[in-house]
């Protein structure tokens, strides 16, 4: 930070207004408001509640238990703070300092947590993750108690991206053309659109879930497969995907379409060379958030697929394995081999989730760079 | 009177170095005294500002040393060095751009605000180094307020609460009747106490424009500022409320040191007793290119660029 | 049209008082545009329609059986011809409100850390995790539940038990003092579900204030800090009362999600179906987990009573997130005054 500041005084023109007084340097200050008080009060705190929790805690009362002793210093941590400042300060600044250390203690709470679920699975699932067959090799056969290096998922990955791939080339040009049909087409009839589909993002995912099976399964005859487990993650995200789109489309400044159309563009030509490129960062981000939360829905899948122990990539016939199927069932079924196995799956679920969160941090920096 | 810790070049040098971009002045010519100081007298035009009376009065004087600051790598302004009295108004003057509010800013240290902004010298309050390690923030913009181009009036609070808003926000607590007191006195003095005293709880949105900047000055002046600067606070207002600000202006002068920030020729004249004018050209930072009396900037400017701009000749 | 046109072009206008017919005068490529987008309008309408009249009419011979009873009556029984959605009502409420009695507070205090406190490179990267937080999949935040939180969650229900256990809502049907206390009365509660569903949810609430946070008017925040304020005191009078209408509507939306949630939920708790304000204790049942526990046995009369259910925690998460997103809307206007 100083170098580079440095380097663009060095540069600029000579100045005339050189002052009077030479004895006061160009080089850019330390601006921190943070009085030496202010840290110590902090650290004096932190470590003088810490100690008497400590003490009071293991020593002098029968009490136990890490997560209790945190909470108790916190809290002691808490009120030694406040009242350390307010030795030497106004009530304002026991306030502030007092919130600040709250929020940031919220934060971190809810950070860690998050640390802890992805932490948590990693290490009840490393153990399936390494191995190789894990990866490469389906359940069938696969009994109980036979160990880890048997078996594994590739039914369930290839099962999710089927099941999902299919949903999104239906639900995408849907979801979309209809993001399109609100926007730049509009008229009293797209307002009815509008809020159905806001009403429709309401719908509880295992009601859509049931609604297919209760369609196509129940009433239309047909057998869990991909296509029905398709048709019911497809139902999840259509609402979902609309609306984002929706969203992402309304925010786009009205003068870019009307400078289209006053250079004479035809609505359509606005639309594929101004509107969808324009907005084609937000647009990738908000879908595949919304795919994201496709492949990572259990309910769906639950009642539309069933959760087999082969391999079948055929969306049509036979059941299909899921990645959040798998996981749930491998789980309830208590074994701890299966659950291990679970817990692996649930790592590639993990993983896939980050891989296309990582995709859309991808292209919301492009939305940047071409700024 | 320090009129200039800043020289203005003298009057027909960058005539002489004509090959240089005009700003490039030789810095040895800085260190003259003052060309017209002997030419004016300092107190014509401010009868009410006699030299010594300062102890009486509540203002606090102001200094710059030697202020650069940079927004990222981008530097904004170089070296500025100006002295603002106790109990005068200064007016910063100066085309836009030219960084005339980033200075302003940096006297109560709003420019930290912005994240990648940084800055160099010192800003002197009553000779305390408001920057200087170890100085709490919060004490230092209650010392120095500031009335900003657009009236932010809280919108959510009464006009009452409004004008001790920053009694509350310092954690100074007063009694109720002090409080109707200070409510009373700082809506007298920024002049809108006979417009509002009848609808104090109304919220401060309920007012037109210039009574909420008026209701900003006296919300400002409700925690008995030393200074008081002032970001363009009529660029949003009818000629009406302008001038109604402008009377504030010269009638709180007496208890606190005004800086304020205009685009507006006239205004300067009328308010001021000092002023800077600022410049930035060709993609340099900007500076202070000129700084006295304001008649003296007005009548006699010294340097061609101020003549040209006091004259409308560009800006 | 009220007034009169002055149209200095024509001497003669066709007629001042009428208003003009405009031809939109469309090229053909934009007449098949609007054709086709309206045809994929149409089709999602049909789509959306069709599942909410679908679970509307499906719902239709289970109020005529059951009518209000189905409301009232607490046990799930098809095989004896009783069947109601009390408890699992009373069930879903309980996980949904512990979720967002937990997931408040943290959000609050995220977004504030987020938009106010967090150094302005790290915000953005905090964005984004609290946006990967809320593309977690839920059965994660089960498995976390289930297996992490549990074991020590049941703990600290003991502890609320034995020290406000006088509190009705802190109470469990066993002794805290015995001397082997019995675990098992304090796991698969609706406590243990709503701590794992109030992870999933809060990104959703944190997200919501963050966005109206960042959009709390700089002039006033700079007027707070101008009169020297702590960054406390200019958050308190100004981005909290700017954002209050974000702070409520986006806790609905989580509360409305919150009320869905289902496998998170299926892991955690054991299925029981009496009326009981004891989230503490074992046992609960929720809509979404009694759909996805009955669903496979269900003949046809018991899948329409199961979709019922369903019809009515949609019509629930309907109404919450209508009210919901009218709050943040109007807040929103509200701010431009």
């Amino acid at each position: 930070m100083t170098a580079t500041i440095d380097r663009a005084s060095e540069t600029a023109a000579p100045s005339p207004f050189a002052p009077p007084d030479e004895t006061v340097t160009d080089t850019p200050r330390v601006l921190n408001s943070r009085t030496p008080d202010d840290a110590l009060s902090f650290w004096g705190s932190l470590v003088g509640s810490g100690a008497l929790v400590w003490l009071l805690y293991t020593q002098i009362l029968p009490f136990s238990g890490r997560i209790g002793f945190v909470v108790c210093w916190f809290i002691a941590f808490l009120v030694m703070y406040a009242g350390v400042t307010a030795m030497g300060n106004p009530r304002n600044v026991v306030v502030d300092r007092l919130m600040s250390a709250i929020v940031r203690s919220g934060a971190l709470f809810v950070f860690g947590t998050l640390a802890t679920a992805v932490v948590f699975t990693f290490m009840r699932g490393v153990e399936a993750l390494t191995n190789v067959n894990f990866f490469t090799d389906d359940m069938a056969g696969v009994r109980p108690t036979s160990t880890l290096d048997n078996g594994g998922i590739l039914h369930a990955i290839v099962g999710s991206l089927i099941e999902v791939g299919l949903a999104v080339i239906v639900t995408l040009p849907l979801g979309i053309g209809c993001a399109v049909y609100m926007n730049e087409v509009g008229g009293k009839f797209s307002k009815v659109v509008r809020t159905i589909v806001e009403a429709m993002t309401a719908l509880p995912s295992i009601v859509a879930g049931l609604f297919i099976y209760t369609t196509l399964i129940v009433t239309l005859g047909l057998s869990r497969t991909g296509i029905a487990a398709a048709a019911a993650i497809g139902v999840m995200m259509l609402p979902i995907i609309a609306r984002s789109a929706d969203v992402v489309l309304r925010v786009m400044p009205g003068g870019l379409r009307e400078a289209s159309l006053a250079l004479g563009a035809s609505k359509w030509q606005t639309v594929k060379q101004v509107v969808l490129p324009t907005v084609r960062p937000g647009l990738a981000t908000a879908l595949i958030l919304g795919i994201a939360r496709g492949v990572g829905e259990t309910s769906p899948v639950l009642l539309t697929s069933g959760a087999s122990t082969y391999f079948n990539a055929n969306p049509t016939n036979e059941p299909m394995n899921s990645l959040p199927l798998f996981v749930f069932s491998a789980v309830r079924s208590g074994e701890p081999l299966f659950i291990a196995r679970g817990f692996g799956a649930a790592m590639v679920l993990l993983l896939l989730v980050l891989i296309l969160f990582i995709i859309t941090r991808f292209l919301a920096r492009q939305k940047v760079g071409r700024r | 009177m320090t009129a200039h810790t800043m020289d203005p070049p003298e009057s027909g040098s960058s005539d002489s170095t004509i090959t240089l971009p005009p700003i490039a002045v030789p810095s040895a010519l800085d260190h003259l005294p003052p060309p017209h100081a002997h030419n004016e007298p300092i107190h014509a035009f401010d009868p009410r500002h006699p030299e010594g009376t300062d102890q009486h009065l509540g203002g606090g004087t102001l200094e710059a040393r030697a202020v650069s600051a940079w927004f990222g790598t981008n530097k904004v302004l170089e070296r500025v060095s100006l002295e603002m009295p106790a109990n005068t108004v200064t007016a910063l003057i100066g085309p836009s751009g030219c960084g005339k509010s980033t200075f302003l800013r940096i006297l109560n240290r709003m420019h930290e605000l912005v994240a990648s902004a940084s800055l160099a010298g010192e800003v002197l309050l009553d000779d305390q180094d408001i920057y200087a390690p170890g100085t709490r923030i919060t004490q230092t913009r209650k010392r120095i307020g500031m009335v900003f181009q657009k009236p932010n009036p809280f919108p959510v609070m009464t006009i009452a609460d409004n004008v001790t808003a920053g009694l509350k926000l310092n954690g100074i607590k007063v009694h109720r009747s002090d409080r109707d007191d200070i409510i009373e006195h700082s809506l007298t003095r920024a002049g809108l106490w006979k417009e509002v005293k009848d609808r104090l709880k109304e919220p401060g949105s309920a007012l037109s424009g210039g009574q909420q900047q008026r209701l900003c000055i006296a919300r400002s002046l409700a925690i008995e500022p030393e200074v008081l600067l002032m970001d363009e606070p009529c660029s949003a207002l009818d000629p009406t409320s302008t001038r109604r600000v402008e009377e504030t202006i010269l009638e709180i002068k007496d208890q606190v040191t005004v800086v304020i920030v205009t685009h507006n020729m006239q205004q300067a004249a009328r308010v001021s007793q000092k002023c800077a004018f600022f410049l930035a050209e060709m993609g340099t930072p900007g500076g202070i290119v000129e700084a006295g009396e304001t008649s003296q900037i007005f009548n006699n400017p010294v340097d061609p660029r101020t003549f040209d701009y006091v004259n409308g000749r560009f800006g | 049209m009220t007034s009169t046109m002055v149209d200095p072009f024509h001497d003669i206008a066709p007629d001042p008082e009428v208003a003009r017919e405009i031809d939109p005068g469309l090229p053909r490529e934009d007449k098949v545009f609007h054709l086709v987008a309206r045809a994929i309008g149409i089709a999602v309408l049909a789509i959306m329609g069709a599942i909410g009249l679908f679970l509307g009419a499906q719902s239709i011979p289970t109020f005529a059986r059951y009518g209000l009873g189905f409301f009232t009556e607490n046990q799930w029984q098809p095989e004896n011809d009783t069947l109601g959605i009390s408890a699992v009502l009373v069930g879903t409420f309980t996980v949904a409100l512990v979720a967002l009695a937990i997931a408040f507070p943290l959000a609050l205090t995220t977004a504030i850390y987020i938009s106010e406190y967090a150094k302005p490179r790290a915000k953005s990267m905090l964005i984004s995790l609290i946006d990967l937080m809320a593309a977690v999949p839920s059965i994660i935040w089960g498995l976390w539940g289930f297996f992490l939180l549990q074991p020590k969650a049941l703990h600290f229900s003991h502890w609320l038990h034995t020290h406000l256990g006088w509190v009705p809502f802190f109470h469990v049907d066993t002794d805290p003092e015995a001397a082997s206390w019995a675990q098992s009365r304090y796991t698969a509660s609706a406590f243990i579900a709503g701590i794992a569903v109030s992870m999933m949810v809060l990104p959703m609430a944190a997200a919501v204030m963050i966005h109206v946070f960042g959009q709390a008017p700089i002039g006033e925040r700079e007027a707070a800090l101008g009169l020297g304020s702590t960054k406390w005191g200019m958050v308190r009078t100004v981005v909290l009362p700017f954002g209050r209408g974000g702070i409520i509507g986006g806790s609905m939306l989580s509360l409305g999600r919150a009320l869905g949630e289902t496998i998170a939920v299926v892991l955690i708790i054991s299925p029981a179906f009496d009326i009981k304000f004891r989230p503490l204790e074992v046992g609960t049942s929720t809509v979404s987990a009694l759909i996805a526990g009955r669903f496979g046995e269900a003949t046809s009369a018991q899948l329409s009573a199961l979709l019922c259910a369903g019809f009515v925690l949609f019509i629930i998460t309907l109404i919450i997130n209508t009210l919901a997103a009218m709050i943040v809307s109007r807040s929103r206007s509200g701010a431009q005054e």
